[in-house]
């Protein structure tokens, strides 16, 4: 059998399984903890999307499991409403928490989200216990079970189905999700702002939207809580639980979709056990697995913080993604500006680090179908002077042009939709993407499709065609055959080399090249300086940053120098190579 | 509300204010260190108050016997550690049998001293001799594997650590609350306001900690070994300084300063096993003023949530923790139009 079959068989086999469990003679008791692992379940899946895939945590989930389930109590006990209506009411009261929550504080640094919702899940905890209308601590009593197609699902068994339906479409969509463009830029926020933003992404918006989506996983499985239990009370929506999930995720496996069900599974199982047993062993009663858990989830990240599903994902054979988009059609191109035109102009551009001048008043253009290499010694200030003219520094004063447009106020992700496309000094890229995957971000900009296209599997189409340019820019640069393997396990010349097409994929007007040929071998750099001469040919513009001379000279149009911040000069090769300063600059003078 | 109600107000939150502040300096400091958000910082607050509790009772605690725990692993951990990097085994010995001193030195002497009752000085000086050395302990246990991890999986972490250490407070303490003995019972009116005696301890001891904290980090080598690790670990490691030292230091003076903070709060308030958590989170929102770096602002942060707190308590009783743990969310709004930008990630 394929792996892909494998695979495939092996999720029909679990859902076979599900859909006969309540029907054979299974105790009761083991139903009701397979409808509990199934409400945890949802909640973990949405801690998998924002902790593992998006690299943000929260410790507030319960919270937003009680809006769900407080919202549907609350309307359906005291107003009648009828559940199927208190579900999207449900969704709507969280969507707006969490955006409130999410606006608050994404937009500074990883770890005030989750001391956010710490804040926040105590809150909740006490405005839900004193609050009359809710009936305060105790909640409140005589929830009507869901109705479906006039079956009263008022048993564990008929309530299985329905739950276990939306835990597998959710995971399955959320297994859709990150095989997306969407998915993409979700992984590439993880690592940092400053390539996702390069590529195009609006890191906050995408960050504020994992945030809603795990909130209104959670906010699904309240309602479902709400009416499985048929009563609600503060306590299993406080900070505790909120723990307790994000433990689930953590046990499960946080970078994997299939982790939640497992950790689900697993907290659950254990924590009914140790119920059982540690009072025994205790002598009196109390909330002591609380210690187990504690030391447990210390214990995970310390020796396998990838999670129970990590073991299980290394001895599952890894599938190659299927080539399916030989005929999709191609995506639409930039028109090249004509040969000789002025792409990029630099003017007098300065950037001040306090009392230090990084860049210092300087000026330079790129015309269409040129390649300008930009050289100096080490602390010159070429790096600064490409974060000004990609838009990841803000320059103190000057101007930046892209073919007349002023571009030196604008975030990165707006000069990269306007055609500026760049590699890094210091690659940044997902190590737990396929290299076809890491290409195919580049061509973000080229997509449209968001969330709800991916979740939904409506993406296909749009997906073929930015797999076939990413395949097509691999190719061009030699990388074809490497295109499944996973990016983290090239060597770093390869590792530049997939950066470049990455950057080809945005169907730039001018790329940027931050010491593309280091690490690379001779034959390497042979056939790299090939594909830029053809690159240059098609009509783009190159700015190239290198320390390789003969790559450089052997290849260049013009070249600027740079020496402690200051341009020194500008000319053809020849000139730049005669020139007395340049040589100064890099070996010193003789006295 | 007349002015003798905003004056009772002020004083009490001011006073509560003050161990928060002490708190919130305890959580910048290991935070500008080791990068770890503590949120176990409160446990040692109710560990502090409720170790001195049984103290005063008679009996032993159990935190004394989670000290013999920790240190037993820590010693067996870090001898495990030295044979493989291949030391002579009487070497090995004898460093863990050394590390081993002081915990073996504290349990004899409260085994000693618990029955006999001894003045509450002493007891509270045993409190702390007992509670501050889980605080390396634990760092070194929980912690310092980790230590080049992320801001977020060392958070984690110390929501796994908060978790044992409260249910550890279960086991140790029970779950009835205790109120600890005054400090000093004598009252001093000015007007409408009455001053008691552990008011003005609490005053004076957190100013005294906090001018002694001062000097520690200006005057002393240590202390700039410190400041120099909150600014750059490896800058810090080159010149010499070993940074999992300045993790167990960081930690103990968390320790201690929770320690201290228990005992000062245990006679204005009832103290349950886990009335910790809610006290060291309102230090958080106080470190949040100073955005976890600076410790002017951490304080006055603290003071605004001790009044905050008063406040609200007696406008709206019941929602006092909601008022004090939402206002973190217009600091926070008000520190992101600050910094706009979001930093970089791992």
């Amino acid at each position: 059998m394929s792996p892909r079959a494998l695979r495939r068989y092996g999720l029909i086999a679990f859902a076979v399984l599900l859909a006969l469990l309540p029907q054979l003679p299974v105790p009761e008791f083991w139903i009701t903890q397979a409808n509990y692992i199934g409400l945890y379940t949802l909640v973990a899946l949405g801690l998998v999307l924002l902790t593992g895939i998006a690299g943000l945590t929260s410790f507030g989930q319960a919270a937003f499991v009680g809006l769900g389930a407080y919202t549907a109590a609350y309307l359906t006990v005291t107003h009648g409403v009828s559940p199927w209506l208190t579900v999207w009411l449900g969704l709507g009261v969280t969507a707006l928490a969490a955006l409130v929550l999410a606006w608050v504080t994404l937009r500074m640094s990883g770890h005030y989200l989750p001391l956010a919702t710490i804040a926040w899940g105590l809150s909740l905890y006490y405005l839900l216990g004193n609050i009359e209308a809710l009936g305060k601590y105790d909640g409140l009593l005589g929830i009507p079970a869901l109705k479906f197609f006039g079956i009263e699902l008022n048993t564990g068994r008929s309530y299985f189905y329905l739950l276990w339906t939306l835990v597998l479409c959710a995971t399955i969509a959320l297994t859709h999700l990150l095989d997306s463009r969407a998915g993409r830029a979700l992984r590439a926020v993880k690592g940092g702002t400053t390539m996702a933003e390069a590529m195009g992404v609006n890191t906050f918006r995408t960050k504020v939207t994992a945030f809603v989506l795990a909130a209104l996983l959670a906010s699904v499985s309240g309602w479902l809580f709400a009416h499985f239990q048929r009563t609600v009370n503060p306590s299993p929506f406080g900070l505790n639980m909120g723990i307790e999930y994000l433990f689930m995720a953590v046990v499960g496996g946080v970078g994997h979709v299939w982790g939640a069900l497992v950790g689900a599974s697993a907290v659950q199982i254990l924590k009914d056990q140790l119920q059982v047993w540690l009072p025994k062993l205790m002598g009196t009663s109390g909330n002591y697995e609380v210690i187990v858990f504690g030391v447990l989830l210390v214990l995970v990240l310390q020796y396998a913080r990838d999670g129970i599903w990590a073991f299980v994902e290394a001895r599952l054979p890894r599938i190659n993604r299927k080539v399916d988009w030989a005929d999709a059609p191609a995506l639409a191109t930039r028109p090249r500006p004509p040969h000789g035109d002025v792409v990029l102009d630099v003017n007098a551009v300065r950037k001040e680090f306090g009392g230090l001048v990084a860049v210092n008043d300087v000026s330079f253009q790129v015309k269409a179908g040129e390649i300008l290499g930009l050289i100096g010694p080490n602390g010159a200030g070429k790096s600064t002077t490409f974060n000004l003219v990609t838009g990841v520094l803000p320059a103190t004063r000057g101007e930046v042009r892209l073919l007349g447009e002023r571009i030196d106020s604008l975030p990165s992700r707006e000069i990269a939709r306007r055609g500026v496309s760049r590699t890094f000094q210091h690659v940044k890229m997902i190590a737990g993407m396929t290299v076809l995957e890491n290409v195919a971000l580049g061509a973000h900009l080229r997509g449209q499709r968001g969330f709800p296209s991916a979740l939904l599997r409506l993406d296909r189409a749009e997906e073929r065609s930015l797999m076939r340019e990413a395949e097509a820019q691999l190719v061009r640069i030699g990388m074809g055959v490497s295109m499944h393997e996973l990016a983290g396990n090239l060597a770093l010349g390869p590792q530049r080399l997939m950066e470049i097409a990455r950057a080809l994929c945005a169907d730039p007007t001018l790329l940027l090249l931050d010491e593309p040929a280091a690490g690379l071998r001779h034959k390497e750099k042979q056939g790299l300086a090939d594909v830029l001469r053809q690159l240059r040919s098609e009509g783009l513009s190159i700015l190239l940053v290198e320390h390789d001379m003969d790559l450089v000279m052997g290849l260049v149009d013009r070249v600027v120098v740079m020496e402690f911040g200051t341009k020194l000069i500008e000319g053809t090769p020849d000139v730049v190579q005669a020139s007395p300063a340049v040589r100064a600059a890099y070996l010193g003078t003789e006295h | 509300m007349d002015a003798s109600i905003v004056g009772i107000l002020m004083l009490d939150g001011a006073t509560n204010g003050a161990v928060y502040a002490l708190l919130a300096l305890a959580i910048v400091l290991v935070f500008a260190v080791t990068r770890v958000i503590f949120i176990p910082q409160g446990e040692f607050v109710a560990y502090g108050a409720l170790t001195l509790a049984l103290l005063q009772l008679g009996r032993v605690p159990g935190t004394v016997w989670l000290l013999v725990a920790l240190a037993l692993l820590a010693a067996l951990l870090d001898a495990a550690q030295r044979v493989r990097r291949g030391l002579p085994l009487p070497q090995v010995i004898a460093a863990a049998l050394k590390s081993l001193v002081v915990p073996a030195l504290i349990v004899a002497v409260t085994l000693w001293a618990a029955p006999r009752k001894l003045p509450l000085v002493v007891q509270s000086l045993l409190t702390l001799a007992i509670v501050t050395p889980l605080g390396p302990l634990v760092y070194r246990l929980a912690y310092e594997k980790l230590a080049d991890a992320t801001v977020l999986v060392l958070l984690i972490v110390s929501v796994g650590v908060h978790f044992a250490l409260t249910g550890l407070g279960l086991v140790f303490f029970g779950a009835e609350g205790f109120r600890n003995p005054s400090f000093w019972d004598a009252r001093f009116s000015a007007g409408a306001l009455s001053l008691s005696g552990q008011t003005i301890i609490i005053f004076l001891v957190s100013i005294a900690l906090i001018v002694a904290l001062f000097l520690f980090f200006e005057r002393t080598l240590r202390g700039k070994a410190l400041r120099a690790t909150a600014v750059n670990r490896l800058g810090a490691r080159l010149m010499g300084i070993s940074t999992s030292g300045a993790g167990h230091l960081s930690f103990g003076l968390a320790a201690f300063i929770g320690a201290l903070s228990g005992l000062l709060i245990g006679p204005a308030t009832t103290m349950f096993y886990d009335s910790g958590f809610l006290i060291g989170l309102k230090g958080f929102v106080a470190a949040i003023f100073g955005g976890l770096a600076s410790y002017p602002a951490a304080a006055l942060g603290a003071i605004f949530v001790g009044l905050l707190e008063s406040f609200g308590s007696f406008w709206a009783s019941a929602f006092k923790e909601v008022i004090v743990f939402t206002v973190i969310i217009p600091v926070l709004l008000w520190r992101s139009f600050q910094h706009g930008h979001a930093d970089e990630e791992e």
